[in-house]
């Protein structure tokens, strides 16, 4: 049995808006084990960024916190710890990278000075050791002149040199998981292969977890091995990827799957979701998906489903598998 | 058998950048002796990553940028050179779309107006008669009448979509020059508006000439293809040659790096190693050596010619083909 790493349990987040709160996830609940890569999708607005936000706890200068549920990592319940607790448990233990390689480093900053921060601060190591690690960090993600490069400033390297970084940068500590938000997303196709490619085995070397948050279901099926669905704040489906593609179980997953345009499909039209996704501030009672299913029933306008056990340990919140649900069967 | 309504021959595109006060001028060389052509009522895409000159090969087409060398047919007339007061009848044949739907509608008007704009300059239809065509239009694009009263902020990136596709078919164009019109949209709203594109040109036989970086959505909705890299097409041919019998390593190699949204589906992929050369300092030779896995002697030197592939109309510009 895999142990658990990360365990968000019943996760809620709230955003103030001219004095009204407003709910953006309602309850959300899943795990990672140790040494898995678990993908977050969901179309924009979801809030699959906004669980990893939740879980590092990175919401100064606006008006988010978490308002209910809990995020166990290893066993410690990262809501109550305090500014300084998690602030050592950032970029040691959780490190993150974004998905705008662009923004986030610091335009005057040096990159061996910015590689250099998380490890001294966490590995209380001094200045030259820190300066060889992080040379050694930018061999390991495949930057060539990496001596050279820590001398020099954010703009003279490329998308892909510099999301290159950001990953030494996030791996120099040895985090026992990653959080990559769309880490591909504004590269270009052949770089983002060359990005996947390192991600993959630098997860396999160290054995790390990762969550990846994405929009792109083909990045999904190439490094997953077990899919989380969002939509409207709520978890909708998981399952194990091969399941998970092979027979979507949720109209949302369906529709998804079904929307993307697959190299060497002779579909003359593809399927599509009609509508649009509810705003958080005006969202239908019951299923929040009930507006734009094609298998709507009676019921879905008025209850909202739970979270329902099927075979093979997947997870989906839909009244169609109702009679399925295995403890409450009569 | 269709007629030709666009054809582009060796248009050429350089921008000077100024480095610094006292600094040599640099050119860029955006777009490199591109040539195509597209039938009517048919859709023609250009492929590549950014800063290949896809997009600027689409301004060009619909001169918003002016070539420095080349000649464009559209519907027998060439226009490359026309100043801008001999435009306004071809601008009414030829119509754009824009990827960023957020940016390209004026916030301060209605939609009404957004779609009407067109007729105001084109046409001397009375303020009736252009709502009348408003209204129909916005019924073809799925959007209703009691959209037009609203202003572009209360719609979502889908409608808005809608809205910019709705403003280009008013004038009935021949040409529709879709520039990544579903890059900024997800998934689900990406298929409708996809499927909305289809349908309107098997209705009204518009062609078009589309632009994107993502293979899949192009495989989609194109019966040709033209693969950029730095400025030059470096393959083209119709759709079913371009993604079963690719000749070009670039071709092979962006085809590979496609993330396939089936677990069970494992292939040989391609690395490309390092980035794009940069088109101020392109390199000598076939614009693609420095990054090519079967790169030869000959390669680093002499541009590789278009040669003609055993199909009709795939042409490969790479040496590998020419020995």
């Amino acid at each position: 049995m895999s142990e658990k790493l990360l365990q968000v349990e019943q996760l809620q987040t709230d955003f103030t808006k001219d004095k009204r709160k407003i709910r953006i996830l309602h309850g959300v609940n899943f795990h990672i084990n140790k040494g898995e890569v678990i993908g977050l999708v969901g179309e924009s607005g979801c809030g699959k960024s906004l669980t990893s936000l939740s879980i590092m706890g990175l919401f100064k200068g606006t008006s988010g916190e978490i308002t209910g549920g809990n995020i166990r990592f290893n066993g410690q319940d990262l809501t109550s710890l305090n500014v300084n607790e998690m602030r050592k448990m950032r970029g040691k233990q959780i490190a993150m990278i974004f998905q705008e390689p662009m923004t986030s480093l610091n335009p005057v900053m040096k990159i061996g000075e910015q590689l250099m921060e998380p490890i001294r601060i966490h590995l209380n190591l001094n200045k030259k050791q820190a300066k060889e690690h992080a040379v050694s960090m930018l061999k390991k993600v495949g930057i060539a002149r990496s001596d050279e490069v820590i001398n020099e400033y954010p703009h003279q390297l490329s998308g892909g040199m510099r999301q290159r970084v950001m990953i030494a940068m996030a791996m120099s500590c040895n985090p026992n998981l990653l959080i990559a938000d769309e880490p591909t997303t504004a590269l270009d196709v052949t770089i983002q292969a060359q990005i996947l490619e390192l991600m993959k085995q630098l997860q396999q070397q160290e054995n790390m977890s990762i969550l990846l948050i994405t929009h792109d279901l083909g990045i999904v099926a190439e490094m997953c091995d077990r899919v989380v669905v969002m939509y409207a704040g709520r978890v909708v489906e998981e399952a194990d990827v091969f399941d998970l593609f092979e027979k979507p179980k949720h109209p949302y997953t369906q529709g998804l799957i079904g929307s993307v345009p697959k190299i060497g499909d002779k579909r003359d039209k593809l399927d599509s979701i009609k509508g649009n996704v509810p705003d958080p501030s005006d969202m239908p009672i019951g299923c929040k998906f009930a507006p734009r299913c094609t298998q709507v029933m009676p019921i879905c306008l008025e209850k909202e489903p739970t979270s329902m056990m099927l075979e093979n340990e997947r997870l989906c919140s839909c009244w169609l598998y109702d009679h399925e649900r295995g403890e409450t069967h009569v | 058998m269709s007629n030709k309504l666009l054809k582009v021959t060796g248009i050429r595109k350089s921008f000077d950048i100024p480095s610094g006060v006292f600094g040599r001028k640099k050119t860029l060389k955006a777009v490199n002796d591109v040539s195509f052509e597209i039938m009517e009522g048919q859709t023609f895409s250009l492929v590549g990553e950014s800063g290949c000159g896809k997009s600027s090969t689409g301004r060009l087409v619909s001169r918003l940028l002016t070539p420095s060398d080349g000649e464009i047919w559209i519907d027998g007339e060439e226009i490359s050179q026309k100043k801008e007061s001999q435009l306004k009848k071809m601008r009414q044949k030829v119509q754009m779309i824009f990827q960023d739907p957020y940016a390209s509608l004026n916030p301060r008007m209605k939609v009404r107006d957004i779609i009407a704009e067109p007729l105001l300059i084109h046409t001397k239809l009375s303020k009736l008669e252009q709502q009348r065509l408003v209204s129909e239009i916005l019924k073809v694009v799925g959007l209703n009448e009691s959209h037009a009263d609203r202003y572009a902020h209360e719609f979502s990136g889908g409608q808005r979509q809608r809205i910019g596709i709705a403003r280009a078919l008013i004038m009935k164009p021949r040409l529709i020059i879709a520039d990544e019109p579903v890059s900024a949209l997800d998934v689900s709203i990406q298929s409708q508006i996809l499927n909305l594109l289809k349908d309107l040109q098997s209705e009204y036989n518009i062609t078009y000439l589309f632009i994107s970086h993502d293979l899949s959505v192009v495989e989609h909705i194109s019966d040709y293809i033209g693969v950029m890299y730095l400025g030059t097409i470096v393959e083209s041919g119709p759709k079913d040659a371009i993604f079963s019998d690719p000749q070009h390593p670039y071709t092979k190699a962006l085809l590979s790096s496609v993330p396939v949204p089936d677990p069970t589906f494992r292939k040989e992929r391609i690395i490309l190693k390092g980035d794009l050369p940069s088109p101020m300092n392109p390199p000598t030779g076939c614009p693609f050596h420095t990054r090519c896995p079967v790169s030869m002697e000959v390669c680093k030197t002499i541009e590789p010619k278009v040669t003609q592939v055993a199909l009709d109309n795939h042409f490969v510009s790479c040496h590998l083909m020419s020995s």
